[in-house]
């Protein structure tokens, strides 16, 4: 019996409660008592469930426990969005992806901190304050789903769910040096995910390495009636890309994704990962994704229309915050201006104003046919090659606090995951290496339409050639004086 | 481009509640985030038609037939003010 699992995989602990070395029941503790004691530093978590929530079902990962972005919602358990407008809300019921998970016998923890309704790309939008990294407590953990990206490097918990729109799940992972995977639009079903671009959202795991992050897509995956953008495509078995065979495999490397605006060190990183796949047999291509330089800014019309509209719900009426008032105008007026944060107020005004009549044609249908011309670049490269290898952000992780007052820039550091969502293809962030800092470094593989498995093979086969995803960021149990300063 | 006016406007579109402090907190931010996206007028996309989504399924629909739902009191619960079954709110007809 083992005392220390934290440098088990999920699914090493999984074989270990089946054949009877562990309980599932132990494991949690252990994970719940390694929260105990770190997460007052990282402010990871939103809320702990000293009691884990799961079912007795049977899968390749039954008994493991996970952690949930904030996002999604689970019967009978608060769901805030880090947001003060939603801060009392109980999820009426489960999202489809926790039915799974809990049929899948998965034991759920926890949820975890975001930007405040997957706004941002710092997680220092929430309403209860940062996350910081575990790599460097002064730094970001990305976001939104920095909660789980953080809580999975600090192995507070083996994996968790995450949720990507223009990068979520992906910039995160690269700033905590772990696995983010978004899969292709309508591999996961959004039901039960509180939207924010219908369009561009999806689930994904983020997870120490990729078999783990294969074993949860199979759970995860599938054709849902409650989501009808769900797509009918039958989900392969993932765990058989786990297989380090890539010779031939043909890797594109997009030149918009490696000029000017990526930090040097961080190419130097990303060159060095590249010889790992040339080494193995890959077929390294140069190609283009002509329109790149436009991606950021359609996205941040689209996503942001799309936002005001999905937003439009928090009214005061159906949902937590209320600021009453004499009529029903003001009603909605004070609850939103109360209850929403800043970045919130900023994504539904840009979407409300691209919206708007007078400019509607201008920005939002503009926008829309610029991603036609965006997917349409991915459509023509995926004709030459298999996979895309870039990088998942320009930068390592910045400080807290550096790039909150300048929301530009903090928007043009989602340019090279940003494609990914308008053209709803499949990506995904891994460790790649460190900067002299020792601050994590992500490399991303882009993969064709319901092109998972390549990227998983990619992926699983630069792993067994790299220990990147196995170095533990430099934490230690906190001291007694730190624990009483637990925000939970 | 991004002015007062315009601002004022879309919160109220919007309906969100904004004091004049953030307005001029807003204007240089947004004027600048719409300045940065007005870079799409530079393509020609006469010819190109919209994607308004990523999915490729159309029409999705399912047999007309009631299924039970037991949620109206759990949605209730969540609302702030509630009263007989109903979501209260302040009055709207005079």
């Amino acid at each position: 019996m083992r005392d220390d699992f934290s440098s088990f995989t999920g699914y090493d602990i999984a074989r270990a409660i089946k054949n009877g070395d562990c309980s599932s029941e132990e494991i949690c503790s252990f994970y719940l008592s390694r929260i105990k004691n770190i997460d007052s530093v990282l402010h990871s978590f939103v809320e702990v469930y000293h009691e884990p929530v799961g079912e007795n079902g049977e899968s390749s990962l039954s008994g493991v426990p996970i952690a949930i972005k904030d996002n999604i919602c689970i019967e009978g358990r608060k769901i805030t969005c880090a947001s003060k407008i939603l801060s009392s809300h109980i999820s009426v019921y489960d999202a489809t992806v926790i039915r799974k998970l809990k049929s899948a016998g998965l034991k759920i923890i926890g949820t975890t901190n975001m930007d405040e309704f997957a706004f941002g790309s710092s997680t220092e939008n929430s309403c209860y304050g940062p996350t910081h990294n575990p790599w460097n407590t002064d730094c970001v953990p990305g976001g939104s789903s920095g909660g789980s990206a953080a809580a999975v490097a600090a192995r507070l918990v083996p994996f968790a769910l995450g949720s990507d729109t223009g990068g979520s799940i992906r910039q995160p992972a690269s700033f905590c040096g772990v696995v983010g995977f978004k899969p292709t639009y309508g591999r996961v079903s959004r039901f039960g995910l509180v939207a924010f671009g219908s369009s561009l959202d999806q689930i994904g795991p983020i997870t120490t390495n990729f078999v783990d992050c294969a074993h949860l897509l199979n759970i995860i995956c599938g054709i849902d009636p409650y989501d009808s953008t769900s797509s009918r495509r039958p989900v392969p078995d993932f765990t058989r890309s786990l297989v380090p065979e890539i010779r031939g495999l043909k890797i594109g490397l997009p030149r918009e994704y490696f000029g000017e605006g990526l930090d040097r060190e961080v190419e130097g990183v990303l060159k060095e990962a590249l010889m790992v796949f040339e080494k193995m047999g890959a077929e390294v291509y140069d190609v283009s994704l002509p329109h790149t330089e436009y991606a950021v800014a359609a996205y941040y019309i689209i996503a942001p229309s799309e936002a005001s509209s999905n937003l439009q719900r928090f009214d005061g009426i159906k949902y937590g915050l209320r600021v009453a008032s004499d009529d029903l105008l003001s009603l909605y007026k004070k609850t939103r201006d109360e209850g929403f944060g800043r970045e919130s107020k900023r994504r539904i005004f840009l979407g409300t104003y691209s919206l708007s009549s007078g400019y509607y044609d201008a920005y939002y249908l503009r926008a829309l046919k610029v991603r036609t011309l965006i997917k349409k670049d991915f459509d023509e490269v995926f004709k030459k090659v298999d996979v895309l290898f870039t990088p998942t952000s320009p930068v390592a992780a910045f400080k807290i606090g550096e790039r909150i007052e300048d929301p530009l820039s903090m928007y043009l550091s989602d340019v090279y995951t940003i494609s990914a969502n308008l053209a709803g293809v499949c990506a995904v962030s891994f460790p790649c290496g460190f900067t002299k800092n020792g601050l994590p470094v992500g490399g991303q593989l882009i993969g064709r339409p319901f092109g998972e498995e390549d990227i998983i093979r990619a992926g699983f086969s630069f792993q067994t050639e790299t220990d990147h995803h196995k170095r533990m960021p430099p934490l230690s149990l906190v001291t007694e004086e730190q624990k009483d300063k637990s925000w939970l | 481009m991004v002015d007062k006016k315009t601002v004022k406007y879309v919160a109220n579109l919007a309906r969100i509640g904004i004091s004049d402090e953030e307005v001029e907190y807003l204007i240089p931010q947004l004027s600048r985030i719409i300045s940065y996206i007005d870079k799409l007028k530079e393509l020609d996309v006469s010819d190109v038609e919209p994607t308004r989504g990523a999915t490729r399924e159309e029409n999705v629909l399912r047999e007309d037939r009631v299924a039970g739902s037991s949620y109206r009191d759990k949605i209730l619960n969540n609302s702030p003010l509630r009263e007989d079954g109903y979501f209260k709110i302040p009055r709207v007809i005079e």
